[in-house]
């Protein structure tokens, strides 16, 4: 790299940031739903103990 | 970088135009999970679910139903990545998000793999690992010994690889109760008998797509005559074990009426294929009616079990 050929962050095409984006709300909403899963299952197998040290 | 570089603001400095980024969208990833095929399994694999003895907590349930689905996908997404040679080159398939450059193939591998470790292991953890193991059976199955193996090699692949379409009975009860019985395997020998005359009857009319791409279904192996005989023979062996569950005390006389009709219309549709030489679109109506037998067949099981319908035998 040279002061005369600075390299810029390479752009995305628009289809490629639509395309992107698609994934990421859908990756985030797969994480989501996991968390929810794995909360929701653990309150299950609590039972009613869940309420034990109240 | 693929791409182009350019100077674009005159004064020396690079960038490109579209680097080497996925241009594939969320729904492209899910069009490689095959979501018609992945609905047939979760309705089967509910049949398990339901028609195991005891009562599962319902988000226990949905959490099975869900890894079922998944793994099934998975498996579909392994497919897609190793027979996108084959995809490429049939008419019906050549749109898939591989073969149409949407989604590369290290991308399916990676989907699919990560897919079923997550299908798998969430199963296990919440679930249990019996049925973990049976999903994890049925993706290895249908990646591996179906697609890689089976199906370039013989033209008994569908009859052989069509254990993986049948497990999810088994894996819906083993999420149940963390067992196996007699009951769930009698499910899975039922759509173990029913891929065959289903397969078969898509094989008839894309049999010019399996001969171009290389593939020895039967109807490119043995003919067509031939298919059309084993696509009777096999029909007659699925209606004769879909009465097997009242037999063993499993349903009742609303499920064997259902299977009766069903069973009739099967039969019907598979001599007419057998009796019409040539005939491919009929041969599709056998291919529709029978995703229409299996699943209102299950839908009579299900529904007996959730009304409490008295088997015809006492088990």
């Amino acid at each position: 790299m040279s002061d005369q050929h600075d390299i810029l962050p390479t752009p995305l095409t628009p289809a490629q940031a639509r395309a992107r984006r698609s994934r990421n709300v859908a990756i985030a909403l797969a994480l989501g739903a996991l968390v929810a899963l794995f909360f929701a299952m653990t309150i299950v197998r609590l039972g009613g103990h869940v309420m034990d040290r109240f | 970088m693929s791409d182009a570089t350019i100077d674009i603001d005159g004064k020396g400095a690079e960038t490109r135009l579209g680097p080497d980024v996925s241009v594939a969208t969320a729904g492209d990833f899910f069009e490689l999970l095959k979501p018609r095929v992945m609905s047939l399994v979760v309705f089967t694999g509910l049949a398990g679910l339901v028609a195991a003895p005891g009562v599962m907590n319902p988000i226990a349930a949905f959490v099975a139903l869900l890894c079922i689905a998944v793994g099934a996908g998975a498996s579909g997404a392994l497919n897609m990545w190793y027979d996108a040679d084959i995809d490429a080159v049939m008419t019906r398939t050549a749109r898939r998000p591989i073969p149409s450059g949407r989604v590369k193939p290290q991308e399916a591998l990676t989907f699919g793999l990560v897919l079923s470790a997550f299908s798998v292991g969430t199963l296990g953890v919440l679930v249990n690992w019996v049925s973990a193991g049976l999903l994890a059976f049925t993706i290895f199955f249908y990646a591996v010994v179906y697609s890689m193996w089976l199906k370039r090699s013989t033209s008994q692949n569908i009859v052989i690889g069509g254990l993986a379409g049948a497990m999810p009975p088994a894996v819906g009860w083993a999420a149940a109760t963390g067992s196996l019985d007699v009951a769930p395997l009698v499910m899975v020998a039922l759509i173990f008998l029913w891929t065959p005359a289903h397969f078969w009857a898509l094989a008839l009319y894309r049999s010019g797509d399996y001969a171009r791409a290389n593939v020895p279904m039967l109807p490119v192996t043995a003919g067509e005559a031939e298919t059309r005989r084993q696509i009777v023979l096999y029909t007659v062996l699925t209606v004769a074990a879909s009465f097997v569950p009242a037999a063993l005390g499993f349903a009742g006389v609303p499920y064997v009426a259902v299977a009766a009709l069903l069973g009739a219309g099967f039969l019907y549709y598979a001599v007419a294929v057998l009796r019409s030489p040539g005939d491919h679109k009929l041969a599709m109506k056998l291919f529709g009616f029978s995703i229409l037998y299996l699943f209102l067949l299950f839908t009579a099981f299900i529904a007996e079990t959730a009304f409490g319908v008295a088997p015809l035998v006492s088990a």
